[in-house]
């Protein structure tokens, strides 16, 4: 059994160790906010927070995640009652087909975290490992502006 | 003023003189250039990478400011668009060359040889009259020169005059009649304007290069420049061919990526001239000579491991399991987005550990806007006690060679520069 910490609550896993967190989460605990995309770390869709800082949970074995804190996008807020960048991203309608989002949400998370008043230049080389193919960029950007402006 | 005040003032300053000064001379006009002398200074500047130290981060081309970080401290690299009154618009070309080739600013002061020069030197009338003209051609940019920000005593200028006589060889390249044009034409853009051995020498506690080392491997900015020469610690040895790709794009089908300082190199001489990049690879091939019956062994041996193999076990292997393998494991196939076997990579087989910390910390990412293969940086991934387990294992499983002694020091090092 793997214990780990995820929105604040342990969990207890029967998982091998080199189980990547992102199928940890899927599979084991029905978190489905963070996406499977690439698999390799390339494009950012499975990004979550450990210990506040976002990191690709599909190049994330769990063996290397014993008492570290891990947060998903459902620790942000609830469809109900989204947390401040997911209230950001709503208003900008900072989404297409949507798929990379969650981790976009992650990744200004970490941001805005650590420096709460980004310059657009910083925003835009602290998101540059989260792809999105539709084209949504500007209103990503817009989202996260917007979250660093909100209380 | 009195006159003896006058003569302690001129005296203190030329304390720090090497020359006398070339008299200011206004750039002359794009129009007296040929064109084409200017296209050449452009491709000849791309070989002597100038504009990467002497641009900042996102700032305007040549004007300086990109802080260069040594063991003495931190070095700005000045402003050299043809600003009249904070570039180099007031150098003639006497001045220029004199630069180049004795180190030496317009003024007479001496340049402190974060400055290529001992690789200048051996440059020929006619390279020099094209940078010259491709620099005095460049649209000049009013930017203050940045204060260098280093330590003592490597701060005062008046040490580099005794540098220069223990280090500084003055002189033009001497051609070896014995190899033929393309070996000469490389042994000239490498020793020369390339100045491939200011990162890939050893130099001792001074900055001077040890000569009896030369190509033996060397340092920059925190990153391994591995050696050159038979001491090469690739696990293939190179073919020209390959060196070729590998100077031109960064990659090449079984060597490790262009990281780090090698980075924009390999950007800059995807602009060179085809024939130059070919002439250096074939100089560089002929510098490591033949590999010996050992040498071809230990590769064939690093070969077979890269199609798979039997591991250890352990905290490092489950880590690189979890982390690595899925990319590393799968090898460089066109179009996957698969990576090198490090069975065939080069940081796990140097003397230090600094290039694979930097790379598994940091990652491997083309600058902004630019295309290029990208690998995720793992800082925030991986605790220190983690990072240390994956290159334990990664240096015995895939550099097959002893544990290295300097990671603790390295990782230190690299985690308070990220901070």
């Amino acid at each position: 059994m793997i214990s780990l910490d995820v929105n604040g609550k342990t969990q207890e896993l029967d998982a091998d160790p080199a189980t990547p967190l992102l199928y940890a989460l899927r599979d084991h605990l029905q978190l489905n906010g963070a996406k499977f995309g690439c698999g390799l770390g390339q494009c950012g869709a499975c990004t979550v927070l450990v210990d506040g800082r976002a990191v690709f949970s599909c190049v994330t074995p769990i063996s290397t995640l014993a008492g570290r804190r891990i947060t998903t996008l459902e620790g942000l807020g609830t469809p109900e009652k989204p947390g401040r960048v997911q209230r950001a991203f709503i208003a900008e309608q900072a989404a297409q087909c949507g798929y990379c989002i969650p981790g976009m949400i992650m990744q200004a998370q970490a941001l805005l975290e650590r420096t709460p008043h980004p310059t657009s230049a910083e925003i835009r080389k602290h998101m540059s490992g989260n792809l999105c193919r539709c084209g949504t960029h500007m209103r990503i950007l817009r989202a996260v502006e917007r979250a660093a402006r909100e209380p | 003023m009195r006159p003896l005040a006058l003569i302690a003032i001129v005296s203190a300053v030329c304390a720090a003189c090497a020359a006398d000064p070339v008299a200011p001379e206004a750039v002359p006009a794009r129009s007296s250039f040929d064109p084409g002398l200017i296209a050449k200074g452009a491709q000849l500047a791309a070989i002597g990478n100038c504009q990467v130290c002497h641009t900042a981060e996102g700032g305007r081309s040549f004007a300086g400011g990109r802080p260069i970080e040594t063991p003495y401290g931190a070095f700005y690299a000045p402003n050299i668009t043809p600003d009249s009154e904070t570039g180099i618009g007031r150098w003639s070309e006497v001045a220029f060359a004199r630069a180049l080739r004795e180190g030496v600013d317009r003024e007479g002061r001496n340049l402190y040889p974060a400055f290529p020069y001992e690789y200048y030197t051996r440059l020929a009338d006619e390279d020099i009259r094209a940078l010259y003209a491709y620099v005095a051609t460049r649209e000049p940019v009013r930017a203050p020169n940045r204060p260098h920000e280093l330590r003592a005593p490597f701060n005062s200028r008046s040490l580099i005059g005794p540098w220069k006589a223990l280090y500084f060889e003055r002189g033009a390249f001497q051609p070896d009649p014995a190899r033929n044009a393309q070996w000469n034409r490389g042994a000239y853009l490498v020793n020369g304007l390339g100045h491939c051995g200011a990162c890939h020498t050893p130099r001792n506690a001074l900055g001077g290069e040890k000569k009896d080392e030369r190509f033996g491997g060397g340092v920059a900015e925190g990153w391994h420049g591995p050696a050159l020469d038979a001491r090469s610690p690739a696990p293939l040895p190179w073919t020209a061919e390959q060196l070729y790709k590998y100077l031109r794009t960064g990659l090449d089908d079984v060597h490790a990526i262009a990281a780090g300082p090698m980075e924009p190199v390999v950007r800059n001489l995807a602009r060179a001239p085809e024939e130059d990049v070919r002439a250096m690879a074939a100089y560089l091939e002929a510098l490591a000579g033949p590999p010996s019956a050992e040498r071809r062994k230990k590769a064939d041996a690093a070969l077979s491991q890269a199609k798979g193999a039997s591991r250890a076990n352990g905290r490092g292997a489950e880590i690189y399991a979890g982390t690595c393998a899925a990319c590393h494991d799968r090898g460089r196939e066109a179009g996957s987005g698969g990576a090198l076997p490090l069975t065939l990579g080069t940081a796990m087989t140097i003397p230090t550990s600094s290039n694979l910390l930097r790379i598994t910390l940091e990652g491997i990412a083309p600058p902004e806007g630019e295309p290029g293969r990208s690998m995720p940086g793992f800082a925030d991934a991986l605790t220190d006690g983690q990072v240390k387990d994956l290159a334990a294992y990664v240096r015995s499983e895939f550099g097959r060679a002893a544990a290295w002694t300097d990671v603790d020091e390295e990782l230190k090092k690299i985690r308070e520069e990220r901070r």
